[in-house]
């Protein structure tokens, strides 16, 4: 059943994807201001917001695990912080691609920039972190604990364009400004593609928890063999 | 300034899909490796466990 979520969900971000890429390159103009690679945007932003939606979920299973000692949870909570740390490398690396045109530099301290690369080094810390513990309760309290951590980091990467003075975009998407910040028609496409990288990252996690759940089978039956032998 | 505005344009969006793919290319590596390890340890604990069910 998860099998065919995952290729359910796989397929329809895929064509959701090609419908989005012929919109950005056929039928949506250059802006006027930045031209062509204001396109990135389109995965840039989309790739932030399934990340830090993602951040969020594995807290809300981190809880569950702290709460209920079970096991699933921790293993969910691990799924999905490995996917959503690769989106969020998407967003800082593809960030820094349009930094180098836009601002003529590839890099800046600033609030937001600072914020995303420190969430992406604790949860890296997170993965990290699990691979050097072997005990699993350990590893799975200290998972969780270093997730509500990290998910400080989120919130303040999330609120740092409104609270500090950047180098960084402020808000522009209708559902923080109000509207008016940008066109309609561009953020269509926007939420679109949101959607479609939310699919891609949902077939992800559920093909990563499969791997968890095998690699929990593995475990209990080593132990099976060690408390035989 | 604007072949260089869409070279950067493609280096964004290559990006972006070189680095999923990579981690779609480890996820499936990571896949297999766990397949054929529980293949060996099914191997090695079935006997355990025919014994186990007769007792």
């Amino acid at each position: 059943m998860r099998e065919k979520i995952a290729v359910g969900a796989a397929a329809a971000a895929a064509a959701l994807l090609a419908y989005n890429l012929y919109q950005m390159f056929m039928v949506l103009p250059d802006e006027a201001l930045q031209g062509a690679i204001y396109r990135i945007l389109f995965f840039h932003a989309p790739a932030a917001m399934v990340g830090m939606i993602g951040y969020f979920v594995a807290l809300t299973f981190s809880i569950l695990y702290l709460t209920g000692k079970n096991f699933l949870y921790d293993s969910l909570a691990a799924s999905v912080v490995e996917v959503s740390l690769v989106f969020s490398v998407v967003n800082i690396v593809t960030g820094s691609i349009w930094a180098r045109i836009i601002w003529g530099i590839w890099w800046t301290w600033d609030y937001r920039l600072t914020s995303a690369l420190v969430c992406i080094l604790i949860f890296f810390g997170y993965l990290v972190m699990r691979k050097a513990i072997d005990e699993p309760t350990q590893r799975a309290r200290l998972s969780s604990a270093l997730c509500i951590f990290g998910c400080v980091d989120v919130v303040i990467v999330y609120k740092s364009i409104e609270w500090f003075r950047n180098q960084h975009p402020g808000p522009v998407l209708d559902f923080r400004t109000g509207g008016g910040h940008m066109d309609p028609a561009m953020q269509n496409i926007f939420y679109l593609n949101f959607v479609a990288i939310l699919l891609m990252a949902i077939a992800l996690v559920l093909i990563r928890t499969r791997q968890e759940a095998t690699a929990r089978e593995i475990d209990s039956l080593r132990r099976l063999a060690h408390i035989a032998g | 300034m604007d072949a260089r505005n869409f070279t950067f344009m493609f280096y964004g969006f290559l990006a972006a899909w070189v680095i999923v793919l990579l981690y779609v290319i480890a996820l499936a590596r990571r896949g297999a490796r766990l397949k054929k390890e529980l293949d060996e340890v099914k191997k090695m604990t079935g006997p355990i466990e025919q014994h186990a069910d007769r007792h």
